[in-house]
């Protein structure tokens, strides 16, 4: 009796994920991406119901009510896969108030129970990236520099303070309440215009290592005695043309002082 | 009057004339043996005109009489007094001594600079630049590789991802080598669609603006709330809009970045399907646009 409900369970969640239609553009999965693999237990299957309560009350007003989004408003969550909605909820750039604003880091408007819920959920949607898990101190503060140098700064700034790309800030990096996990997500989903890496371009160690890398950048090593605002070239070269130029003025009035007679 | 002498003085500002002269020499030397080491061609420069600026620093502390002499003015112009202002200013230049000396080091000082100022106009001649410059290891068929010499595989690519590839057992420094690799959605290409299987497309790495490297890809997450997809480069964000041949849509670049065409082989690794469309390398404002 009891393997005779579990199959009906298992083939009514599998005909739930083939159910849900073509995916639009995801980035970070394949186009058209594989159904989730249906819940194992009970306890998933009530957070995952859960998930969808939350879901319908605070974000399908953009992303639908059945998740697969809104054409010019809001992208389908089909395929986005629990990375992606735990990044976005947990630094709190989701729920959006306005669509075409560029999310940014607030405090979150979930707990930690309901997000994990709203994980579930839109996990279940279809297959995309899941949560990825980070261990810092396996990571190699060196190895994380030189990665971070070749992957991440040249939006991030290499001392990661933030900077621009035409059309979106490049958040800054250097802020204590940034996970190790967050930055994983980041890395793996690519949130609004950064671009995602997969585990060819950025293996689970590299991110063990960017991630030791990025948290030691709350409390830098600043060798020269100051670190300038950590946002490179700009205020460097201010200090060439204040200061140097400054130095360069009493240098030319010395020798241009006559010798008193 | 004082006659100060100082021989010292004058033997620095000689010393100090002759390496500045040298200098200027070593820069003309190395300009045409070496023109492309900027570095040294800016110090041997540097160095002649500092010890240039050395010479006329000492030569007015120690070497020229730094007595005043006043005129006295109490009616106006009397000859007699004007004419012993003047022996006097005449004499005071008898106060120096290797006179000759002196102004044959500034002759070799004058004439170096000379020369090393002058030397660069041969850049503006005909040359073989324009071969270095359109120079490329890229030929059909060459693979792409990572920075750690890897074949790039289509495989490890996906849709909004990005990577540095360089062409297999080439020199990586050279201008035409390094190229950046994105992948957007097919349906997104607009153009030239035969250089961009399955949407994987390569583009010179060289900013066409000043030469700097692009190390800036965005891609959105819903394109319809944010920005196309495009390669930024980090130093005056010129974008480059990777669904039209990196068309330029922002910034002071000229031109678009030069398309490397990719097809993929039997080992589903990505080569090149000939060499650049464009020339490489940066271009300063409107300069070689179009070409």
């Amino acid at each position: 009796m009891l393997m005779v409900v579990l199959a009906v369970v298992c083939g009514a969640g599998a005909i739930y994920g083939f159910a849900v239609g073509p995916a639009g553009a995801q980035k970070g999965t394949s186009v058209n991406p594989a159904p989730a693999a249906p819940p194992t237990s009970s306890a998933q299957r009530a957070q995952i119901q859960r998930g969808r309560t939350l879901f319908l009350d605070g974000c399908s007003s953009c992303h639908g009510n059945d998740a697969k989004g809104k054409q010019n408003i809001a992208p389908t969550l089909v395929g986005a896969g629990s990375a992606a909605a735990d990044f976005y909820l947990t630094t709190g750039r989701m729920p959006l108030s306005n669509p075409t604003d560029q999310p940014t880091r607030a405090p979150p408007a979930y707990n930690r129970q309901d997000i994990d819920a709203l994980d579930a959920y839109v996990g279940s949607l279809g297959q995309g990236p899941a949560i990825p898990r980070v261990n810092i101190a396996m990571g190699n503060l060196a190895n994380g520099l030189s990665s971070f140098t070749l992957h991440c700064a040249g939006c991030h700034q290499v001392g990661a303070a933030g900077g621009i790309v035409t059309g979106a800030i490049a958040p800054p990096l250097n802020d204590k309440d940034i996970t190790p996990t967050q930055i994983a997500e980041a890395i793996r989903i690519g949130p609004y215009l950064m671009p995602n890496f997969n585990a060819n371009q950025i293996s689970a160690q590299d991110i063990n290592d960017i991630a030791r890398y990025v948290r030691s950048t709350v409390h830098p090593d600043d060798a020269g005695g100051w670190g300038i605002g950590h946002i490179g070239p700009i205020p460097e070269g201010m200090i060439a043309w204040f200061l140097a130029i400054v130095s360069l003025l009493l240098v030319a009035r010395l020798i241009g002082e006559r010798e008193p007679e | 009057m004082k006659q100060s002498r100082s021989p010292i003085g004058e033997l620095v500002v000689v010393g100090a004339l002759l390496v500045a002269g040298a200098c200027a020499v070593a820069f003309v030397l190395l300009y045409v043996f070496d023109s492309l080491n900027a570095q040294l061609l800016g110090l041997s420069l540097g160095l002649a005109l500092a010890f240039l600026a050395l010479a006329c620093v000492v030569a007015g502390k120690k070497v020229v009489d730094q007595t005043k002499g006043v005129e006295e003015r109490p009616e106006l112009v009397q000859e007699d007094v004007e004419k012993e202002v003047a022996e006097k200013t005449v004499a005071l230049r008898e106060g120096v001594s290797r006179r000759k000396l002196i102004i044959g080091a500034g002759a070799v000082a004058g004439a170096g600079l000379g020369v090393a100022a002058i030397a660069p106009l041969a850049s503006l001649g005909p040359d073989n630049v324009s071969e270095i410059l359109k120079a490329s290891p890229w030929r059909k068929g060459v693979p792409l590789v990572d920075d750690s010499g890897r074949p790039l595989s289509a495989d490890q690519f996906e849709v909004g991802s990005w990577s540095t590839a360089f062409p297999q057992n080439a020199d990586k420094k050279a201008l035409g080598a390094s190229v950046v690799v994105v992948q957007i959605l097919e349906s997104e290409v607009l153009e030239n669609k035969q250089w961009a299987p399955r949407g994987i497309m390569a583009y010179s790495k060289i900013c066409t603006h000043a030469g700097c490297a692009i190390s800036l890809f965005r891609y959105p997450t819903y394109e319809p709330t944010s920005q196309p997809p495009a390669l930024v480069c980090p130093c005056h964000y010129s974008t480059f809009d990777v669904r039209k041949s990196a068309e330029v849509v922002f910034g002071p670049a000229g031109r678009p970045l030069p398309q490397l065409p990719l097809s993929i082989d039997a080992n589903n690794n990505i080569v090149a399907a000939g060499g650049y469309v464009g020339n490489i390398g940066p271009a300063w404002w409107g300069v070689r646009k179009g070409t």
